[in-house]
């Protein structure tokens, strides 16, 4: 398998002035265009609930209300900024933006089309294209945790504290099975590098990694990014039922408006990843039109992004909410087992025909075993001498609270 | 590779580095939140990275981040925020007898091996790519390849006998923490 270095064309010649302005102009149009979508997908997302629900949704401002989440940002933005009496204030005041900047520098890693002349050089439609690629997405997902386990904490209140410990575990749980299921795409990718995987992909529906890989790394994928953003029906970090509103209950104003832009905004970024990793980025039919043949891709990306996001706000919509314990059950038992079974039956494919089979039939054996495993457990868990938990008890959640009200009774 | 004349980035990167490192390591001592500690902590490992990055390692860089900053400092702010240790921890009261003298000991031992070993050994770093073994990899080039092969032939028994110690330590851990849960519930009843 052949590939293109994963050095950006433009820096080919050297770096020179014109190079230098095109990287930085390149950065801003990505902020811009990023902070544009996010405006739209909030009013997206609040007209297609609404919808589905038989409401309205915002009419007031502009034409179908497009201007609301503008109206919404300015309010926020002037209203009191509080910082709790409880509230550990640097930590406090931090958290947003570790929520925020993983956000906008995840998207950096998307190839959103294929090359452009300006002023003679090449240009990827990309706004970075690092030779760790899709690595920089685990790292920044893991550094995004840090925004929700923070602000729970700094807050110095009940609900907030329990939510930051959920998000905590939730999110660690399921960054394992999204690394493998990465791991399953770079195998057979050869390459880390966002722009090789598209590269892979660019010749056909029957190449892109969707269908290539089996279709189960991407189910995985789409299931464990769903509870990284912990968007519904993973949210139990903000069950507004249970905890009030989770981790930014005690935040107002403009830092909570930074929560609520970097949750749309990872939610788009996340879409955009799924679509490059498995559905063959920007790849599409494109017709020969002459001077015209670069906007093809990028329109192809689009729709395809759209389509994720707006698979998001539908699972929003029509699913019910996870229970803690079965968030975890999935995790754990299900997906990670199955995510890393999925990744050895590929990579014996890889190697030989025969070794893809004997590593299936491995992996069927392994899964059988794991499932009898977990049988006895749950049959322990609920036998009557049985000194864990029952099944009704839920111990995670309850014994935080019960932790933590004893301390203050202190 | 000593003396060679350095580029004002890669000086500019060390100093960088350098300072994120000390001082994150002076916080996770000085300050006595553990939650701070840990955003410490978390400050010297992103200068790790940086460095790592500076010596062209991207993928260790990487790997630095997605493994200590996202999963392990994560689970140290789990246990802190899970057993509600308070603010301020007091910690006059010495929990291991002759703790302070020995860990003197041990600060000594190990700056001493480390002049050791800086007087004696090949000093690789400051080479671009320390990864391939002091054949320079064209800067951008992916350095996974050189990895892979050498933890999976050269350090196999290390690397697998790690495998076997986590392993080993998650197994601990479980049956360490059920029987913790036991007792518990003896306590309540």
């Amino acid at each position: 398998m052949m590939l293109a270095s994963t050095v950006d064309p433009i820096y080919a010649h050297g770096v020179t002035l014109a190079v230098v302005v095109i990287v930085l102009v390149r950065m801003l149009v990505g902020f811009a265009v990023l902070m544009g979508a996010v405006t739209i997908m909030i009013w997206f997302e609040r007209k297609a609930i609404s919808d589905m629900q038989s409401r309205l949704g915002p009419t007031r401002w502009g034409p179908f209300g497009l201007f609301q989440t503008l109206a919404d940002g300015l309010k926020l933005i002037v209203k009191e900024d509080l910082v709790p009496a409880e509230a550990d204030r640097f930590t406090f005041k931090l958290a947003p933006y570790l929520s925020l900047i993983p956000a906008l520098v995840t998207f950096a890693i998307v190839p959103v089309g294929g090359t452009v002349d300006i002023a003679g050089h090449p240009v990827t439609l990309q706004i970075a294209n690092p030779p760790i690629g899709v690595l920089l997405m685990l790292a920044m997902s893991g550094i995004s945790v840090y925004g929700v386990v923070l602000a729970g904490w700094s807050s110095g209140s009940k609900y907030p504290l329990m939510s930051a410990v959920r998000a905590s575990a939730q999110m660690i749980s399921y960054e394992a099975a999204l690394g493998m299921t990465i791991v399953t795409v770079v195998l057979a990718t050869g390459s880390l590098s966002t722009q090789n995987i598209v590269a892979a992909q660019a010749h056909g529906i029957w190449h892109w990694n969707l269908i290539r890989l089996g279709v189960v790394p991407f189910v995985i994928f789409l299931i464990a990014i769903t509870a990284e953003l912990n968007r519904p029906p993973f949210d139990v970090v903000e069950a507004e039922t249970e905890l009030v509103g989770g981790f930014h209950t005690e935040y107002s104003s403009f830092r909570f408006g930074v929560f609520y832009l970097a949750e749309f905004m990872n939610t788009i970024t996340m879409s955009a990843v799924i679509v490059t990793l498995f559905l063959g980025g920007p790849a599409g039919w494109v017709p020969n039109i002459p001077h015209l043949r670069w906007v093809f891709p990028i329109l192809w990306f689009l729709i395809k992004t759209v389509f994720f996001a707006f698979s998001y706000i539908w699972f929003r919509a029509a699913l019910p909410r996870f229970r803690y314990d079965q968030l975890m059950d999935l995790g754990w038992k299900r997906l990670i087992p199955l995510s890393l079974g999925w990744l050895l039956i590929i990579a014996g494919f890889l190697i030989k025909i025969s070794w893809g089979f004997l590593m299936a039939a491995l992996v069927i054996l392994a899964w059988t075993l794991l499932s009898r495993t977990v049988a006895i457990g749950e049959h322990r868990r609920e036998g009557a001498d049985s000194l864990l938990p029952t099944v009704g008890e839920r111990p995670l959640p309850g014994r935080v609270l019960r932790a933590f009200t004893d301390r203050e009774g202190e | 590779m000593i003396g060679a004349a350095y580029a004002i980035p890669d000086i500019l990167a060390f100093v960088v580095a350098a300072l994120m490192i000390v001082a994150g390591a002076i916080g996770v001592l000085a300050v006595r939140n553990p939650v701070h500690a840990a955003l410490s902590l978390i400050l010297t490992l992103f200068g790790v990275a940086v460095a790592f990055v500076a010596q062209s390692a991207d993928f260790l860089a990487v790997v630095q981040i997605i493994v200590y900053a996202g999963a392990i400092v994560v689970l140290f702010l789990f246990v802190i925020m899970f057993l509600g240790v308070d603010r301020t921890d007091p910690v006059r009261v010495e929990p291991l007898v002759g703790q302070r003298a020995l860990a003197a000991v041990g600060v000594v031992v190990t700056i001493g091996g480390l002049v050791a070993l800086l007087a004696s050994s090949h000093w690789v770093t400051g080479a671009i790519a320390v990864s391939s073994a002091g054949h320079p990899t064209p800067v951008g080039a992916s350095n996974v390849r050189a990895i892979g092969t050498a933890v999976f032939t050269t350090y196999l028994f290390a690397f697998e006998a790690t495998a076997a110690l986590l392993i080993i330590a998650v197994v601990g851990a479980v049956l360490l923490a059920r029987r913790e849960r036991h007792m518990d519930r003896e306590g309540e009843a």
